[in-house]
């Protein structure tokens, strides 16, 4: 078989268990909270309305907000809790707003009869409002459980592992067959999960109208199976899992997935026990070294200076390294020392172009810029380092043009634009062959690969072992070839890594 | 054993009222039938016996004591009730309908089931053919005949009926009528019956109340109500059946 597509099967049982455990749980407890919240607001009007109007508006804030917001409101836990709190919110409306219309819908003589001859308001509910209702609730919890599957997939951000990780590394590392075994996997399980609770749905209206339960025999099959589907994920989910010695963290990009991987194998070469929990974004993976909860990843010295300790200008390299490590070391944080490559924004141009402008660094790209047109990512003609350099090199160029970074490459391979913001250890920089350009007058940050640990982390002696080896070891060019292997060739993480692991210097 | 004292009750406030100061006494073992135009209170008036709703004003005593001293539940689970609406569960078999209310008081399970079989066969409903049927797979007056067992099943002393005999075709229900009459006497059951069909009232009942708007007009025998009507609407409610039977008499005559 394909070597990619087995590299990430062999990684399904893990995300599959993590996607089943985060939705049945949120699933529970949404079931847990909604019903009865529901239940309340049908009997009383004056709740009905601002509480399922709380809960609307939070299904109307996009998924991947409600993350952040319960990560940010925990004090910057991540993993499986956020994502767990904020996949409940996220399953109440369907429940809730059924449980509601199902109460109502109950027929007025049946409930006036249940009153007439005798029930308690408690009985009246289990005995005659609830079963009617079941059908509708049930409906409610087959749309949530839909839902869930599908957002489960964000949780990846936040830190827990899910089908998610296949699609968003998948998308980083441009890893068609990871997308897609992602997208299978969810599809398939939202499609299991419908049909399965589809059948208790099927179930419960049949009970509604007092068809007895021998008679049901094809979909009870059914809700035995859901049963055991559930018996499952909750075994597998409460499978005591031995407790890594450290969780090696990564940003959503190729080249942090492979120094993931390196770091891991490095770290386990020293017989620690070892998970990986990749793709979190940039404040959250800070945040998450902070609390504890990684203990090893590799940052970048521009992102400290730039985006956490938000200092303008440029000081220069080796000062940059220097404020920015007695930045982290102020925060509790434990820099280990540097990889040796950078990976900073660079512009960049096709060298036959550029051999062609008689262009080899930023300085020669003064006289033309008027005639040129540039390209950047999303966010690089927002950031002050843009701004420093068309002051300190008096850049004006014809039109700038904003893309997605895998666009902006293959427009300047095409010609459409001049110049663009590569980023210096980018393998399409290599599969391009582009010529990145000198930036004598240092508009641009450097950003050198430096290896953070949380405390528990820098005190072992057997990380300092397994870092070591790495410190000062990997060129720009080794990285940069790694990082083409994945992203441009298809090949799996773990030849990179070995790639990288043969270059070390 | 039933009595209400100026009982009034207002849905708004006392802007209306749906029942106007009605006093009225019924005695051991005596049927009443209430009837009266639609809108005029019958079902209002039946639902203050057992507190499915509270009077506004006045008094309502069961068996000598004020209704609402006594736990709603309780009371209600000792007064039978056929309901205008028949209300069955639509999730139980006819046997779970009928037994809801002795399993409420905890009979055990073979006097349960002896007693349905009692009441189901009473109101033409053989047990053995009709107990696992759910209600969705009778007729409206199969239904309504399983309201009336349902109501009696717990043996209560005093039954409330809302337009029981409705949905039946005239034979069934002249049976069911005649049946009924018998074990309430028998039985000496207290029963207020509320009706549309003089015929029915004047056959069944040992009094008649007629109510208009809210007020309770006139109380008495069939004949009290026919020979010294109190009111207009009493006369043209007893001119119905008077007319149908001097109609019927002429149709007899001329065959004979
Ligand atoms: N819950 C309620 N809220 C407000 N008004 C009510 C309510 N129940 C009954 N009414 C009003 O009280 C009046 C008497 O109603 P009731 O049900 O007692 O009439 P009825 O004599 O039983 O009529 P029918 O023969 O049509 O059943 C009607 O005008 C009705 O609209
Ligand atoms: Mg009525």
């Amino acid at each position: 078989m394909n070597p990619v597509l087995t590299e990430q099967l062999l990684l399904l049982p893990d995300y599959l268990q993590g996607h089943l455990a985060l939705t049945f749980a949120a699933l529970g407890a949404g079931i847990a909270l909604s019903v009865p919240l529901g239940v309340i607001a049908a009997r009383s009007p004056r709740i009905r309305h601002p509480l399922l109007a709380v809960v609307s508006m939070i299904q109307t804030v996009p998924g991947l907000a409600i993350l952040a917001l319960v990560v940010a409101l925990l004090g910057g836990q991540i993993g499986f809790v956020p994502a767990f709190i904020a996949l409940t919110l996220y399953s109440m409306l369907p429940i809730m707003r059924n449980t509601v219309s199902g109460l109502e819908g109950v027929p007025s003589d049946v409930v006036e009869a249940a009153r007439g001859i005798g029930l308690s308001p408690r009985q009246r509910l289990w005995k005659v409002e609830l079963p009617l209702a079941l059908p509708v609730v049930v409906a409610g919890i087959r749309t949530a459980a839909v839902w869930t599957v599908g957002m489960a997939t964000l949780s990846t951000l936040v830190g827990a592992s899910s089908l998610g990780n296949y699609i968003f590394i998948g998308i980083q590392t441009r890893n068609l067959t990871a997308v897609t075994v992602g997208s299978l996997a969810a599809a398939g399980l939202a499609i299991v999960l419908d049909a399965l609770i589809g059948s208790l749905q099927w179930i419960a209206e049949k009970r509604a109208v007092g068809v007895a339960m021998r008679d049901l025999k094809r979909s009870t099959a059914f809700a035995a199976a859901l049963s055991v589907l559930f018996s499952l994920a909750l075994v597998l989910t409460l499978r005591p899992e031995p407790k890594p010695d450290f969780v090696v963290g990564g940003k959503p990009f190729t080249e942090q997935y492979i120094l993931a991987s390196l770091l891991t194998e490095q770290l386990e070469a020293q017989g620690l026990r070892v998970e990986q929990n990749i793709g979190m974004g940039s404040d959250i993976i800070f945040e998450a070294i902070g609390a504890g909860t990684v203990d090893l990843y590799v940052e970048y010295s521009g992102t400290i200076w730039g985006s956490y300790m938000r200092r303008e200008g440029n000081p220069g390299r080796d000062e940059i390294n220097r404020v920015t490590q007695r930045f982290v070391s102020e925060q509790g944080l434990n820099p280990l020392g540097l990889a040796g490559f950078q990976n900073r924004y660079a512009l960049a141009m096709s060298r036959e172009r550029a051999a062609q402008l008689g262009v080899s660094s930023v300085q020669d790209l003064e006289p033309l810029a008027a005639m040129l047109q540039a390209g950047g990512d999303l966010e690089f003609f927002g950031r002050s380092e843009w701004q420093r350099l068309q002051r300190l090199y008096g850049l004006d160029f014809a039109q700038e043009l904003t893309f997605d970074a895998a666009l902006m490459y293959t427009a300047v391979e095409a010609g459409q634009v001049d110049v663009i913001s590569a980023y210096s250890t980018d393998g399409r920089v290599a599969a391009y062959d582009l010529l990145l350009l000198d930036d004598p007058r240092e508009a641009l940050l450097s950003y050198d690969a430096l290896f953070l640990a949380s405390a528990a982390a820098s005190e072992d002696e057997r990380v300092a072992a397994a870092i070591a080896p790495l410190l000062g070891a990997i060129s720009d060019e080794a990285m940069r070839a790694a990082n083409k292997m994945v992203d441009v060739d298809g090949r799996p993480v773990a030849e990179a890594v070995a790639y990288l692991r043969a270059s070390l210097n | 054993m039933i009595e209400l004292l100026h009982v009034k009750k207002s849905f708004d406030d006392g802007a209306s009222f749906a029942v106007a100061d009605t006093s009225l006494s019924i005695a051991r073992g005596e049927l009443l039938a209430l009837i009266g135009e639609s809108g005029s209170g019958k079902t209002t008036t039946l639902k203050m016996i057992n507190r499915l709703e509270d009077p506004s004003d006045g008094k309502i005593l069961v068996a000598g004591r004020d209704v609402l001293d006594q736990n709603p539940q309780e009371l209600r689970r000792n007064i039978g009730y056929v309901f205008q609406g028949v209300g069955l569960f639509p999730h139980h078999s006819v046997a779970r309908n009928v037994a809801a209310v002795p399993e409420l008081l905890g009979w055990s399970r073979i006097d349960i089931e002896a007693r349905c079989r009692e009441v189901c066969d009473l109101v033409g409903l053989p047990f053995d053919d009709y107990a696992q049927r759910i209600p969705s797979e009778l007729s409206g007056g199969q239904q309504q005949r399983v309201g009336v067992a349902r109501a009696l099943a717990a043996r209560p002393d005093v039954l409330l009926m809302d337009e029981p005999f409705g949905a039946l075709d005239p034979i069934t229900r002249a049976g069911l009528q005649e049946e009924f009459r018998r074990i309430q006497q028998e039985l000496g059951l207290t029963v207020v019956m509320v009706t549309h069909d003089m015929t029915e009232a004047m056959l069944m009942a040992d009094r008649v109340a007629v109510m208009l708007g809210g007020e309770l007009l006139q109380v008495g025998t069939a004949s009290e109500l026919l020979n010294r009507p109190a009111h207009p609407y009493v006369t043209q409610l007893m001119e119905m059946p008077r007319r149908r039977a001097e109609r019927l008499d002429a149709l007899m005559r001329e065959e004979g």
